[in-house]
Order: structure tokens, then sequence, then C-alpha cells
């Protein structure tokens, strides 16, 4: 379903990006192309979600761009031309943008108003704050924002046209990708009959070269149909979550547990990455600044692997074995991630540090699970991103707290002790002395926040 | 001509209509060129550029390319029919290069594909041999190497020397600041289409259609009378689209011409920042006497302008710099030196405020460095610079007659209650070991014209269709500043109907000739007056028809709320219209304006280039973090002068959005090279402009009341595109004040732009470890 009508597309190559189907296939040219990777939010629309317990249907904002047309048989798509009222009548978020000024340019404008659209839908414009967590995946360079954040608080509690019916959404016949198995077995047929194949599933990575070189060089293979790596399960004392699971569904699930993961998630990318990416994404693709690598290293994660032959489980810390290099072998595949739940008394922070908050790219990832006993360390496990070639537990730090009394000085000197175990790299995103310095200086962010001595960050003002 | 109050009419001046195009840029209805329905036959091209920051091209083997499917054409210098020379002023940059290419992204082909992805397929495919040569990759290797463009640029009044020698304070400083990529959401585009004689028309996402005329056919060998240009709105310029856009247009209009087919170039993002300029980074060194206030007595400044390979608009640049480099303090011995830095590197270009934020960023730091030695509040040594009066002259010779700053300085205090807030700022410090908070007030004074006089002209054409609907046309360039809106209202205060029945037509340089690029703050002052102009020409006429009708004299009818009266009597303005048809009055006009007063002589730097100032205040307020530099504005008030605004709420939305993005230019915003003289940052994944969480939280935005404009601009109004850019400044002193709190604060602050947290953690390592 294309807003609202039925659409059969099964002669186009299933890589085309959906943004190239509805601009040069569809004349849909509402959304833009604004960078093709991802980060601009231009190409934003909503993809739609069968509801849990019926009704309508959930909406999520994506990047036009990194979706291929063949992941979405079966699904609806709405676009900026189709989130008026049926009547024409302008969605309240279109009519707000109008009235305090929203657009000056306007080629930014479309993916803003469907990134709203989809919030407003799912109820989350309930404060600023809100509203900049739904506009994290959207630039604009023309307004400084202030007016279309006014137009989102202005409409958040007005009614909205409805969207498609459930019933509709079957209706999408799209080109197959090379694979696009339902279900393990499946998968491993297809791996093993494409030895170069690439599994992709939310292809927020591999997306953006696909999308830049207008194909892709390898087959693909989809696992966002495969139910078990779609599991999201609560256990007493870990979570089991399935590879597959979109990012953004883990964030509520974990936020009680631990809010300091909870707000970097919030800062992984954007609403729209969010609700195709995922966790078992961002431990294969084994970027030395993956944001979720630190946490899950820091706090004993492991990592369940799978192939035709049998299953073994990796503690977090041992799954990277070099630059953009796990030790994944050929035929297996990363099923889930079994995440501790903490024991009473741990402490959990994780800091994130980039040029910009939201939709920023780490530059220095520090990731820190403390147990304090009458002021001393009992326990702790540092993990770093940024600072090697992988993300590291750097147990020289965890040595020099552990069993020390926990102050500002025992704090510094650990730092120290990162200093000599690590040697950062200088790039776009900072020179090897600011990842030295500011890594180092974690350590004392750490101190001083479990001190409770005023704020810490500039975000707690 | 003065500003009368809002009359009865829909959308007249003063009045705040949307952006003309707000409901359709939210419906998406709203057409870019790349949005254009595709014509038949048309070709998707794509560029070859060389990877090598110098190289001499020894070979072009367009062969492999060609032999891939649907690939019509491989075009190189060699099949440029005309001259292979685009630049602006000098028409010193190849449409491709040929010989050597002079930095990494420079264009050596152009190819035309029969898809867009069988273009980028072929631009891969040809085979380009190059011999890398030795490179300037830097600013500082080309000052060490003395890579200059031109020869120095000076601009003195008094004797600096001298008055700094007697100074009884001196210091000298330093401060490197960077560059900054326009990031319009709109990539550069252009379509052109090949009609008969080899003519052209070209659809061109373009601040200057009169430019990828000329230099189209300057490139086909071929007279202006045989381009048009049309354009009816851009997905932001921001300056990156003033000359860069002409390279790309011209580019396709190269394949046009050649192959006999449609052709559209489109540049994807990371094509669209490696390849064309952006803001230059500038490096500054300054010696300054002052006294123990901190009132400057004489004052040196050198500026260093990076530019990279060739000139594009880089001079002007720098004489804006050095014009804006007094910001708003009078200085009585004053020497500024300008130099032209060509490295190979992308060919920096125009970017809102085309130099003047560099040259007012210099003096801001003295001015801030100056008052931590002196252990004052930098904002009163501020104070004690400020021009004051009508009379005093800038360095340049232009007397600041104008001067609102001894109103809007203490009104921007007052507002921002910086007194009270500087105390809770002091004591929140005291408290807080990680967190320090910073404050900064900061003055704006801008220039307005063009610095070279004639390019201060434009014209407009106006038609009043017989059913009273009128068709208005201009050489401005809607680009989301809300242009098209102000100048229709313009036309309708003029004629006194409905702003709606005005329709609002693209620009085309055949329907307005020979214009200027919409640029330099300038779009609504020319255009505005222009179409003013053409607009009261009609009117008189209609006038005349209107007296005989009632049989009255002509000053006796007056427009009014969509009627023409005379005393008791009126005619609809439709039906006016028709009468003047029947009449065979001409209901047509093409308006022109020229700015008067202003004059500039190039070799001395002295003259009165500007025909106003503008005028603003801002005080910010920041959070820095002292163990990780991070940084946050908490709090912004603005106040800017716009004179009378023809429209308030496009005022608003010019000032912040001009503020967010200075914001980016001093924060954010870093442009990244490595060592190979490779852009590292060429996608929004790796350049960070500022996000809507970015924007202080707290933002009161006034502008200044009652001030109409003293000269006779358009309803008495002032431009206002540039000058909000530069109240950021404001933002980068408040984030110095912060990391002084770090410190002892009796050091200057050695803090550059933009202030990543990289480079305020080094600022606060290097206060704190001087200890």
């Amino acid at each position: 379903m294309l807003n609202g009508e039925t659409v059969d597309a099964r002669d186009m190559p299933p890589t085309v990006t959906l943004l190239d189907y509805l601009r040069l296939h569809r004349r849909l040219t509402g959304t833009k192309e604004g960078c093709a990777e991802g980060d601009c939010g231009a190409c934003t629309v909503l993809l739609a979600r069968p509801p849990a317990n019926g009704g309508d249907l959930s909406y999520d904002a994506v990047n036009a761009c990194l979706l291929l047309l063949g992941q979405l048989d079966g699904t609806a798509i709405r676009t900026v031309e189709g989130i008026a009222a049926p009547d024409g009548a302008p969605h309240p978020v279109q009519r707000a943008l109008v009235e305090t000024g929203g657009s000056q340019c306007g080629y930014c404008t479309p993916g803003f108003v469907v990134a709203l659209v989809g919030a407003h839908r799912a109820g989350r414009l309930t404060d600023t704050a809100a509203v900049h967590d739904a506009l994290a995946g959207n630039l604009c360079r023309c307004t400084g924002y202030r007016p279309i954040v006014d137009a989102a608080l202005a409409v958040a509690n007005e009614a909205a046209p409805r969207m498609d019916a459930v019933a509709e959404l079957d209706r999408t016949r799209l080109g197959q990708l090379d694979s696009r198995p339902g279900g393990l077995a499946d998968v491993f047929d297809a791996l093993a009959a494409e030895p170069d194949a690439r599994p992709i599933c939310g292809a927020t990575d591999l997306g953006v070269a696909i999308s830049k070189q207008k194909g892709a060089d390898v087959p693909l293979v989809a696992l966002d149909r495969v139910p078990e790596l779609q599991r999201l399960d609560i256990h007493d004392d870990h979570y089991l979550i399935g590879a597959a699971v979109p990012l953004e569904r883990l964030i509520p699930v974990i936020a009680a547990d631990y809010p300091s993961l909870a707000v970097l998630f919030r800062r992984f990318g954007s609403p729209q990455i969010r609700n195709r990416a995922t966790l078992g994404g961002n431990i294969g693709t084994a970027s030395p600044i993956g944001d979720s690598l630190p946490a899950l290293i820091a706090l004993d994660a492991g990592i369940g692997i799978v192939s035709r032959h049998g299953r073994r489980a990796v503690p977090a810390a041992d799954m990277f074995s070099g630059y953009r290099r796990t030790v994944l072998q050929a035929g297996e595949l990363i099923e889930h991630v079994i995440l501790p739940r903490p024991r009473p008394g741990e402490i959990f922070r994780i800091y994130k540090l980039s040029k910009r908050y939201d939709q920023d790219i780490s530059t220095v990832c520090g990731a820190f699970r403390l147990t304090l006993t009458d002021g001393m360390v009992t326990d702790i496990r540092v993990a770093y991103g940024g600072m090697a070639a992988t993300p590291v537990r750097v147990a020289a730090v965890e040595d020099a707290l552990r069993g020390k009394a926990w102050t500002l000085e025992t704090a510094r000197a650990a730092a120290g002790a990162l200093d000599r175990a690590l040697s950062p790299m200088t790039d776009m995103r900072g020179s090897a002395a600011y990842r030295r310095s500011a890594g180092r200086n974690l350590l004392p962010r750490l101190w001083h926040e479990t001190a409770g001595a005023g704020p810490v960050t500039v975000q707690d003002l | 001509m003065s500003g009368p109050p809002p009359s009865g009419i829909r959308g007249g001046v003063r009045q705040s209509p949307p952006h003309d195009s707000a409901r359709k840029h939210v419906t998406g209805a709203a057409v870019y060129v790349d949005d254009m329905p595709a014509p038949a036959d048309l070709l998707h091209c794509a560029l070859v550029t060389s990877p090598h920051p110098r190289a001499r091209i020894a070979g072009i083997d367009t062969a492999p390319a060609l032999a891939l499917p649907g690939v019509a054409a491989v075009l190189t210098a060699a099949d440029i029919p005309g001259a292979n020379a685009v630049g602006p002023i000098a028409h010193d940059e190849p449409a491709l290069f040929a010989g050597t290419a002079d930095y990494a992204g420079a264009p050596v082909a152009v190819v035309a594909a029969e898809t867009e992805a069988a273009a980028f397929r072929a631009a891969r495919a040809v085979d380009v041999a190059y011999e890398a040569l030795p490179a300037v990759l830097t600013l500082d290797a080309a000052i060490a190497a003395e890579s200059y463009l031109r020869p120095p640029s000076v601009m003195a009044v008094g004797d600096a020397d001298a008055a700094i020698g007697a100074a009884p304070r001196r210091l000298s400083g330093a401060l490197r600041m960077g560059g900054q990529d326009h990031f319009y959401l709109e990539g550069q585009v252009a379509l052109a289409l090949p009609r008969e004689d080899r003519d052209l028309l070209v659809y061109s996402s373009t601040q200057h259609p009169t430019e990828v005329q000329e230099a189209t056919a300057r490139l086909l060998g071929l007279k202006m009378h045989d381009v048009t240009v049309r354009v009816r709105r851009l997905g932001g310029g921001f300056g990156g689209k003033e000359s860069q856009a002409t390279i790309i247009a011209a580019l396709a209009a190269l394949v046009a011409d050649r192959t006999k087919r449609p052709a559209k170039l489109r540049l994807p993002r990371d094509a669209d920042m490696i390849v064309t300029g952006k803001r230059h980074g500038f490096l500054v060194r300054y010696d300054a006497g002052f006294d123990d206030d901190g009132k400057l007595t004489g004052v040196r400044i050198d500026l260093y302008a990076h530019c990279g390979h060739n000139a594009d608009l880089s001079p002007p640049v720098l004489t804006r710099a050095l014009c804006h480099a007094d910001n708003a303090y009078f200085l009585p011995h004053a020497r500024f030196r300008g130099f032209l830095c060509r490295t190979n590197t992308v060919s920096n270009t125009a970017f809102r405020g085309f130099g003047g934020p560099q040259g007012m960023l210099a003096i801001e730091a003295l001015l801030d460095d100056v008052a931590r030695c002196l252990s004052k509040p930098p904002e009163a040594v501020r104070a004690v610079n400020l021009y004051s009066g009508t009379a005093q002259k800038t360095p340049y010779g232009q007397v600041v007659e104008d001067n609102l700053l001894d109103r809007i300085v203490p009104e921007v205090m007052r507002q921002a209650e910086f007194d009270t807030r500087r105390a809770g700022i002091d004591a929140f410090n005291r408290a807080s070991p990680v967190i320090k908070r910073g404050l900064a007030m900061m003055p704006i004074k801008f220039g307005i014209s063009f610095n070279l006089p004639q390019m201060n002209q434009a014209g407009a054409l106006v038609h009043v269709y017989s059913d009273g609907s009128v068709h208005l046309n201009h050489g401005g360039i809607e680009m989301g500043q809300g242009l098209f809106m102000k100048v229709a209202q313009v036309v309708a205060e003029t004629f006194q109907i409905d702003v709606d029945r005005i329709k609002l037509s693209e620009t085309s340089t055949g329907k307005v000739p020979n214009t200027s690029p919409t640029a330099a703050s300038t779009g609504s002052d020319l255009n505005g007056m222009a179409a003013h102009n053409a607009a009261a020409a009609i009117r008189t006429r209609m006038a005349a028809m209107a007296a005989e009708h009632f049989g009255v004299a002509a000053d006796a009818i007056v427009f009014r709320e969509n009627r023409v009266h005379a005393g008791n009597e009126s005619l609809a303005f439709e039906e006016l219209a028709e009468m003047c048809w029947r009449g065979r009055v001409s209901l047509s006009e093409a308006g022109f304006y020229r700015t008067p007063k202003i004059h500039w002589d190039m070799d001395t730097n002295t003259g009165r280039p500007f025909f106003y100032f503008s005028y603003g205040a801002a005080v910010a307020e920041v959070a820095v973090d002292t163990l990780s530099g991070e940084s946050r504005v908490l709090r912004a008030d603005l106040l800017q002068d716009c004179g009378a605004s023809l429209n308030p709420a496009v005022d608003l939305g010019q000032i912040e959005g001009g503020f967010v993005q200075g914001m980016g230019w001093l924060t954010c915003e870093e442009l990244y090279w490595d060592d190979d003289g490779h852009l590292r940052t060429h996608g929004p994944s790796t350049y960070k402009i500022p996000g809507s969480r970015d924007v202080p939280p707290d933002i009161r935005v006034h502008i200044l009341d009652d001030a109409p404009n003293r000269e006779d601009t358009i309803f008495r109004s002032k431009a206002i595109g540039e000058p909000p850019l530069m109240l950021a400044i404001s933002v980068w002193l408040a984030l110095r004040d912060a990391v002084a709190a770090a410190g002892d604060g009796d050091r200057p602050v050695p803090l550059d732009a933009p202030a990543t947290p990289a480079a305020v953690l080094a600022a606060v390592e290097a206060l704190q470890g001087g200890d």
C-alpha cells in the first residue's frame, strides 16, 4: 500500500531504494533526497507495522533512502502526499507549520511533516524534549527549528485524519531481494547458496553504500522476517534480545533498569534509523565507534551465535577481533544478545561524546559498571569505544579501581591507567589528544556523578 | 516615501503573510529542479573528479565508460566549443580541468547516460592518467610559501604603528577560524534543454541566473540572448549557489549542446561537498594598543583568507572582511591587511555574511583578549569602543551616520537582564567544579550594499491584466528567505490590492536582464524598489484613466482597499484595469532601481560602499563541561534592526535561522581535510550542522521598534539576510567566558573557532595547565 493505494511493482529491481522508486517511478517528488545516507531526514516516510492488538496500523518514521524495495513486500507506506485527510484538508501538523513559519526553503519540510505526523500519531509530542527526540533525524538549514518545534507542540493533542486499516496491509507486491527467508533454516540455505551474500536487517549501514551507488555489489539476505531473531524476552536476571529487534523497541524495555543506556539509545542514530537498526547489526558491523558496544562489554553481555551446526555464546568483550571484524565464522549469524539485568546496588553509566548531541557518531564512548560497598569499589567493568581499533574492555582501569576507596583521586589515577593502555587515532571526529583527554576525564565525571555534587553534563542544566 | 501604517488590504507591507510557498512546502507540492518531470530523452550526468590535490592530467581514456550500456557521452575540456572559463570575476576557473587539476574534487570530465545509476558507473569507468604534483594544502603552508592570489589588500586610517607604539598597554594575538559548508538541503542541480538554433533553456538552482546565462554562453561560444535561465525556487542557497551553481549549470548545458538532448546534472551530497566551495577559513594576527579602560588607540589586524585553488569570489569576500574588522567600534588608528591565500583545495566562495563574519570575529576576539588581560568585563571594554554619535568614520572613510548602537546595546543588556544574570552565573561557577557557565554580549554593524557599486541595480516586470490580476516578475531569487512574498507585498501596497491578486512568477533572464545575484542581503532592497517603481508607473497611468473617468484631477485619485476612489465615487481595481485596456493604456512596466549615494575605490579601500548599516546586538548564555569540552547554549536574547520591517514574521525567521546557522559555524561545524588534501567531512554523518535540540531552549528575539531606515529604502525597511548570522558570535564569546571561569580569568582564552568539544577542552586545559 502506498498512500492508501495498492501497489504492484514486481517488475522493479529489489535493490532500488524506496526513495528512487517514489521519485522516479511514482512521481511522488515530495519526498526529497538530501544526503542518501540516512542523516538529513528529507526522505522521511512512514512505514506501517501491524499493531499488537488489532486496531489501526502503527507507523514508524523511516528513511526512504535506506529502504530497499525488496524489504517492503506486504507493507504500507505513507509519504507527504498521503497524509492529508481524504477531503484534502491538511493534517494539523501541516497547518501548524504554515501558521508558525515552519518552512523557508521548504526542501526539508516534507521530511519534518512526515516525522511529526508519525510522532503525533504515536502520541509522542508530549513536551519540548520529546519533540526534539522526534526530530533528531531531521535537519533544517533555514529556520533555526523554533517554529517547527512550536508547531509540533501546538497540535500535539489535536485529532488527526485516520490512515489505512490493517486489512489492507498485504496488498503490496514488490520484487524480492535475493533472499528474504522466513526462518533460520532458510537463512542458512540462502547463505550456503550464496557464500558472498551479506545479511541485512534494517540495512542502515550497508544501505548507505547501496543508496549512494544505486545498487548492491553483493547478494543480500534479509533477516527482518526471521522470527527467531525477533524475540525480546524479559527474564529475572537477563534480557534476551533478538538480533533483529529494532532498537526503538528495545528502549522502553531496558529504560527502567538502565536509564543511562536508554539515554544513549535515544542518541543512537535517529528515530528513523532506530526504527530499522538492530543490536545484531551494530555488533556485526563491529565499528570501533558502534554506540551499543561499550555498553554490552561493560555489562558483560553474551552474544548468542547460531549456525546450521549449532549454537555458541561469546562474551561481548571477546567478540571483536579487529577493525570492523568479529569472531563470527562463515555460516554463523548473531541470533541474540543476553543482557544481564542489574544487581542491587550496581551503578551503570555510559557516556557518549560527540560534536553534536543528537544523531552523531561517538568520538569517545565510555561505559562503566560499578558497585560500591562502604565507599570501596567492589566491582568494576570498564569499556571504551573510539579509543582503539575495536571497542575494548580496559582491564588496567578496572585493576586501578578495584578494591580502592572511590574518591576523585582514585578516579584520576585510574584515568592515568587508561592513558597507558590505549592509543586512539586522529580522524575527523577528534584528534588522538582529544580522545585521550576526554576519555580520561570520563572517570572523574563518573565520580562527580556518583558523588551527586552538582551538574556533571551540560544536559543536566 | 515614509512607512505608512498597515492598510486595509490583505498582505500589504508591515503585515506577516506566510512564505509564498508555505502550503506547497508542507504538502510536498513545491517543485524544485530535480522534481520536474523528466523530459523525453533526458540524459543524466555525473562528474569525473580528480582524486589528487594537484596533478597533471596525462590522458583521459573515455572508451571504457562509453562501452558501458546506456552511456551517451563523455565530455572533457577538449569538447568545450567556447572558452573554458566560468569564474565569476577573473574567469579563472575552468568548467572542466585540463592540463593540471588543482584540487581533490576538480571536475575533469562529465559523463551522460540514460539513467543516473549508469552515469555513476560510467564516471567510475573513465580512465584518467594523473601525475601527482606537489601541492599546497593548508593555510599555514600557503602563508609560508607566500602563495597568494593577489598582492595584499590594505585598509588604513590614521597611524596605527605610532598609536600602538605610544599606547599605555599592548597585546598581540592570533585566532584561527574554520570555514563552513553551506549544507543547503537541496544539492546543486541544473536541467538544460536544447532548443532550435543551439538556443538553450536552463533550469538552474542558482542565486545568479545572469551569471549562469553569461558563463554558459561563454563556454559554448554563444551570445547571452541564446541562453535563457529560469529559476522558481531554491532549496537553500546561503551564497553557495552564487558562483558555484554556474559550473553545474554550464556543464549540464554543455552536455545538452553537444548531444542535442536534455541533460540534468545533480550533485549527490558527497560530490556537492567535495566539488563546490565553502565559507573561507581565516587566520587572524593582531597587535593592539589600548588604555587602562581597554579603549583601543591603535590596531593592526592581518587577515589571511583560505581561498583554495582560484579567485572565485575571494577578493570581494576579503574586502568585506576588511570592511567589517571594525565591527561596531571606532578605531582612530587602524591598519588592516588582507591576504588571499592560494591552496590546492576547493575554491572557497560566498557564504551568508561574505567575509563580514570573519572580520567581525577578529575584532571581537581582540576585544575579548584585551578585556581578559585587564580583568575587565568584556562588555565594558566593548562599550568604551563603540561608535558613538553620527559623525565618526570607519577605517574606510564612511561616516556612520545612521548609528543605532547607542540605543541598541543598552536595550539588549536590559532585555537580557545582563547584570543580574552575570551575578548569578558567577555564583554558580564558584559552586560548580565541572560545569561552568558563560555570558557575553556583542553588537553588530553590517554594511548593506554590494561593495562593487555597479552590482547595486535591479529590474522588475509588472503586468496588470484586464481582469485586475497582476503578474509580478523580478530579478531576485526565492531561496527560502521570503523574498517573493516581500516583493509581492510591496506591489500589493503600491496598488492597494490584496496580495493574493498578485501572481509570483519564476525568475527568468528572458524577463529581467542583466541582474545581480540575490546576495549581500540586498534582495528586497533592490528588487522591492524595482517592483515598486514598475507598479507605481502603472498606477500613475491607471490614475490618469480614473481621473478622466471621474472627471477629477489625477491627484484626487486614491487607491485604497482594492478600489480606486475619487471622493465618494469608486471603481473596483479590476474595473479600472478593464477600462485602461479598452482605453489603450499600457498596463505593463519594467521597473528599474539603482542604489544611490554609494562609491568605492578598490585601490585605496576607501569610499562609501554601503547605502546604510544594519545594527543588532545579542546576549548569549552557555554552559561548558570542563571535563569533556561539550557545550550547550542555554539562552539567547537577540535584538535586530530591520528598519520598518516589510514582513515581521519573515524577518523573525531570518533572524532565528541566521543565528542558528552562525552558531553552527562557530560550534559544531568542522571541515576536516586529511594530510592528503581530501575533505573527510562530506556528508551529514560527518559534518554536523545544528539540530533542533541545539537551539537555545530560551531564545528571545526582538525586532528593534520604531526604527525606520533613515535612508530612502523600500518603505523604509532594512535588509535582513546576513546580519543575524553574526549575532551568533555572542555564543562563541560566551563559550570563551565559560572557559575563562575554569581558569584564573586574567589571561586571554585560547579558544579558536569552531568551538568543538575538542577545542573547548584544549582551551580549558591550556588555562588550567599554565598554573
